[in-house]
Formats: C-alpha cells, sequence, structure tokens
C-alpha cells in the first residue's frame, strides 16, 4: 500500500539474505541466457581431434551449475519468503483480493504514459512492479520445471530429477516441445530483465524513492515528505 | 496352423537342431538386454510354453511396420511368424483373403478369449464414424474394439498406432487417433517409430513369450528395454557434439569426416528409441550414421515439430499465420520491448528536464 513518510530518514526494506540472492540471481540468470542461447544455437565448429576439445561440454557443464545456484536460490527464496519480513513475502502473494492494490496499479500505468504528474510512494514494491515480480516468479518457476525435465532426460529414466519432473515432458507434447517452450521462456525473462533494469533507473530518477542503492543497501530513502 | 504346438516343436519340425535351437536362444536372450543367467529360462519357456496367438490387424498405415518385422535379423521374422507366435490373422501376410480372412478372425477371438494379443499396424481414424477406413466392408474402428475385446494385450506398432502419426499431422482430417485413445480398457503396449526398428518389434514378442507379462513399460507406455533413452545418449557422434564439432552445411568438411549433425536439425536430443544402439538391417547402419540426421519418427507429433532441418522448431501463432522458431519470437519481442524503452527513455527525459525547469521557474530562478 502507498507509504506516507514523516522524515526523510532511510527505512530498513530489503534484508541482506534478499539483497544476496536478487545478486546471485541476477548473475545465475545471466550465464544461462548466455549458455542457454549458445547451446541452441551453438558457436561456429571447431576443427581438430574431438579427444581434445569440450567446448559443447563446458557450455552445457556452466549451464547446468548456473541452473542449480538458480534453483537452489529459489528454494531458498521462498523460504525466506516465510520467515523474512514482509516485504520479502509480498513477491510470492500479491494482494489480487485488494481494491486500493488494483486502484494502485492502474494510477502506475497511468504514470509510465505520462498521465499523472507523480509517482505514489511505497516502502515495497509499487502495485504494478509487485505485479510484474509476481510473473517474475512465475516465470522462474517454469523455467526451472521445464529445465530440470530437460536435464533429467540426460541423467535417466532412475535419476530423482526424473522422478520430479520427468512428467513434464508428456505434459507438454515431447521432449523438443519442452526445448520450444523453455527457449520461449528465456526470451521471456529477458524481456523481463530489460523492461526491469530499465525502470530500475528510471524509477531511481524519477520516482520519489530511490531504487538502486535500495537493493545494495537495504535502505529505502524518499525524496520529499509531501502527500501522496 | 496347431497352436497347441510350443515354440521348440514347431523348430524342430522345421528340421532345426537342438544346438541351433540353444544358440537361438542365446542371441535372443541377449537382443532383449538380458544376462547370460537368462538364457536358461528363454529355453524354457520356448521348450513348455505354448505359442502366442497373435491377431495383426491393419488400420490407417503405410505397411512399413510389416516391411520392417519381416527383415528382423534377431530373431529371424520367419522364426517369429513361423515357429514363436502362432500369427493367425494378418491381412496383408495371410493366404486367405476376403470372407475366409474375416471368419478367422472370428475363430480365433472365440477360441482363445482372454489369450491372444491383437497387434495394431495403423490407427482407426474417427470422423465421419469412420468412413475413411474399411476393412471387409466394416469401418476399422469396428475389427479394431471386437479384436481388442478379448485379447490380453494390445501392441500399438509404430507411431501410427501409437501416436498419430502422419495421418494425424494438423489438421488431422479423419481424426486419425492412436489406438491408446481408442482402446482404454486393455493394456496397450506403444512401440513406436516409423517404422520401429525390426529387432525392437520381434524383442517384444519374445519377451511376452518367454516372461509371459508385458515388459517393463515407462510412463508413457513404451517399452524400457529399447525406448529408455535418446538416440543422443548412445550416439557414436556424440564425442564430436561435446567437442563443439559440427555439420555446417551438407557438403563441409565437418561431414565428410562425421561431426555431429544437431545444426542440421538432427532430432537425436530429443527422441527415445534404439537407433544408435540397435541399428538398422541386422545392425549395419541407422540415418545418422548414413549422415543424415534423426528427424524424430519415434516421437509424438513429429510431423509438427518442423522443419526436419533445423535445431528449433517452428512455432505456429494461431489467427496470425506465422510461424517463426522461438528464437525469432523472441529477437522480435526483445526488438519490439528495446524500441519501446528507447522511445520511453527520451519521452521520460524530455519530461524530467521540462519538470525540472518548471520547479526551477516555480522558485523564480
Amino acid at each position: 500500500m502507498a507509504y506516507q513518510n514523516t522524515t526523510l530518514e532511510p527505512v530498513y526494506v530489503y534484508e541482506v539474505p534478499v539483497r544476496l540472492w536478487h545478486w546471485i540471481n541476477a548473475f545465475s540468470i545471466l550465464v544461462l541466457c548466455i549458455t542457454g542461447y549458445l547451446i541452441g544455437s551453438p558457436p561456429p565448429s571447431i576443427g581438430g581431434e574431438a579427444t581434445y576439445a569440450f567446448l559443447m561440454g563446458y557450455i552445457r557443464f556452466f549451464h547446468f551449475a548456473a541452473g542449480y545456484i538458480f534453483a537452489v536460490g529459489m528454494i531458498f527464496r521462498v523460504y525466506w519468503g516465510l520467515v523474512g519480513n514482509h516485504h520479502a513475502r509480498e513477491i510470492f502473494l500479491p494482494p489480487f483480493w485488494s481494491f486500493t492494490w488494483w486502484k494502485g496499479m492502474i494510477y502506475h500505468v497511468g504514470w509510465y504514459f505520462f498521465m499523472v504528474k507523480e509517482s505514489k510512494k511505497y516502502l515495497g514494491h509499487n502495485p504494478l512492479a509487485l505485479f510484474a515480480m509476481f510473473i517474475f516468479v512465475l516465470l522462474s518457476f517454469f523455467m526451472l520445471f521445464t529445465g530440470f525435465a530437460l536435464y533429467a532426460e540426460g541423467m535417466g529414466m532412475d535419476s530423482w530429477q526424473y522422478a520430479l519432473f520427468g512428467w513434464v515432458i508428456p505434459y507438454l507434447g515431447q521432449s523438443q516441445d519442452v526445448h520450444t517452450w523453455h527457449h520461449l521462456g528465456m526470451w521471456a525473462i529477458i524481456v523481463f530483465v530489460m523492461i526491469h533494469v530499465y525502470i530500475a533507473i528510471r524509477e531511481d530518477i524519477m520516482s520519489r524513492q530511490t531504487l538502486i542503492s535500495t537493493m545494495i543497501n537495504g535502505h529505502r530513502t524518499f525524496k520529499d515528505t509531501r502527500e501522496n | 496352423m496347431s497352436n497347441k504346438d510350443t515354440f521348440f516343436n514347431a523348430m524342430q519340425s522345421r528340421g532345426v537342431s537342438r544346438r541351433d535351437f540353444l544358440k537361438f536362444c542365446t542371441v535372443t536372450a541377449a537382443t532383449m538386454g538380458l544376462s547370460a543367467s537368462a538364457v536358461a529360462q528363454v529355453v524354457e519357456a520356448m521348450e513348455t510354453k505354448t505359442r502366442i496367438p497373435v491377431l495383426w490387424i491393419h488400420g490407417l498405415e503405410c505397411t512399413c511396420c510389416s516391411e520392417s518385422f519381416i527383415r528382423s535379423g534377431h530373431p529371424l521374422a520367419t522364426d517369429v511368424v513361423l515357429s514363436m507366435i502362432s500369427l493367425d490373422y494378418d491381412d496383408t501376410l495371410m493366404a486367405a483373403a476376403g470372407h475366409q480372412a474375416e471368419a478367422c478372425l472370428d475363430e480365433i477371438i472365440e477360441k482363445y478369449k482372454g489369450n491372444y494379443i491383437v497387434a495394431v499396424e495403423g490407427n482407426p481414424p474417427l470422423n465421419e464414424d469412420g468412413m475413411y477406413c474399411i476393412i471387409g466392408g466394416k469401418p476399422f474402428t469396428h475389427q479394431l474394439h471386437k479384436a481388442a475385446e478379448h485379447a490380453k494385450a494390445v501392441i500399438a506398432w509404430g507411431s501410427c498406432a501409437s501416436s498419430g502419426c502422419v495421418q494425424a499431422a494438423k489438421p488431422n482430417p479423419t481424426q486419425a487417433t492412436p489406438v491408446h485413445k481408442v482402446i482404454l480398457d486393455k493394456p496397450v503396449i506403444r512401440v513406436p517409430g516409423c517404422p520401429p526398428i525390426a529387432d525392437v518389434m520381434t524383442g517384444v514378442l519374445t519377451y511376452m513369450l518367454t516372461f509371459d507379462r508385458l515388459p517393463e513399460l515407462d510412463s508413457q507406455r513404451r517399452p524400457k528395454m529399447f525406448y529408455s533413452q535418446r538416440i543422443h545418449d548412445k550416439c557414436y557422434r556424440r564425442p564430436h557434439f561435446d567437442a563443439g564439432q559440427f555439420v555446417e552445411s551438407w557438403d563441409d568438411e565437418g561431414a565428410r569426416k562425421g561431426y555431429c549433425l544437431y545444426k542440421m536439425g538432427c532430432k537425436g536430443p530429443t527422441t527415445y528409441n534404439a537407433c544408435s544402439t540397435v541399428g538398422w538391417n541386422d545392425g549395419v547402419s541407422f540415418p545418422i550414421q548414413s549422415g543424415h540426421g534423426c528427424i524424430g519418427c519415434s516421437e509424438d507429433d513429429f510431423w509438427d515439430k518442423q522443419p526436419f532441418y533445423e535445431r528449433l522448431s517452428n512455432v505456429e501463432i494461431p489467427q496470425f499465420g506465422v510461424e517463426a522458431n522461438a528464437d525469432k519470437i523472441g529477437m522480435a519481442a526483445a526488438g519490439v520491448v528495446g524500441v519501446g524503452i528507447a522511445a520511453h527513455a527520451v519521452a521520460s527525459a524530455v519530461k524530467h528536464s521540462s519538470a525540472k525547469s518548471t520547479t526551477k521557474e516555480d522558485k523564480g530562478e
């Protein structure tokens, strides 16, 4: 909900685990996107004896390693959503039942279309941002499920990965369909990251509160004490 | 054909020595991936068990499964057809035709209720009450239901029977439907492939005769012994994939050196089959070995995963009539969003600077 500050004193919003997760996640997504794209469209063929080269092997290794980091990070983040402060919880369950939340979202859409003069102040995410984060969480789980299903194919039908995620493949059709979906998911995440980075910079400059430094030091600082 | 005969009796009557019979059992056990200790079990089964009555029926199909089957090397198809099973009805192989053939079908169903196996090649088209495939003057669906009703198990031979294949490709005008979606009350084994490998087909039958039960199936009802791994997992070109050595065009140096066909659209990484281990035509070769990528013929709806010669499948955008692969769609989306961001950034900068100057004016600076 919109927040009315009385002072310009910084407020502690994002705890250490949340910030750490954010940056580890950002890094793993970067590695996953680059290696993932290269798995779909490998670099030009190299010469020499196959014995002495392991290029695709390394690309796939880094993809799987980053995938595991992403997965462990996601599990940890869900856990922190349960035990952390209430700002850590909101991205998993936006208040869809709240009328003021929807109103706030419409207000912020207006803000991005230059229809309102000022953004509103929020301690956590504004409703539109929260909605975007929720989509990102869903997208992350989609990538985890499809990714581990594809990984399980290599691990074999006796692996725990297959036991947990093997069902995804017939559910979405066949292996090639899961590849296609996983690929489309990557592009959806890339689009999310583009918008996310742009908005973060823009809000940091144009809104009434800090954003980038908040994800670094955890403190939200407001630029004015005027009413929302 | 007498059905009380055991496999060994049938072989002996054809002049096969016991020594050759034992050799045959050993090879058969090896084909099924069994250990040496299991050979005795195979021998015992072949000596004591009655041959299984099999009804082989044909729906919408091209008969490539039969063509493949008769080329089985281990065990020889002749051994299977003439000795191991009792192939009592197969309209393409049997001597009888017309009413005689159909009478034979009824007779077997009556005589061996609950003990025979139905092998289905092809699938039933359900549209227009099944009028797209007529057998003996009646829709094939009737024959399928009649045969399956008292069967012990149903084998869905090939991609037609197990996933629909080309006649079920979009838009599937005849509504060709795989067997397991029509026969719901019997165990259905899917043996996909267009056609399935001959030795896989005979291997499945041999297993059922030897152990008197269905082979272990995966979650999609395919026999695990032949379909638990992808072509890519056991491909002899796999080291070139891991090294990053690819064929870039059909006539390049990489193609001559036998590099990985991944970039040429090989579907080996997404296809569950035994081609790269069992091989075709008595193990002589398989598509990748002869320089052509796998087209994924044993996977569901493989005709709709075009193109065959590109790594990424096309994604159809309905209502829009455009087909593009995931990368093209993704890059287009990212491009549009990128342009949008740039435009928005410019507009924001203008607004921001004008807002600043207004504040300055307000303050009288």
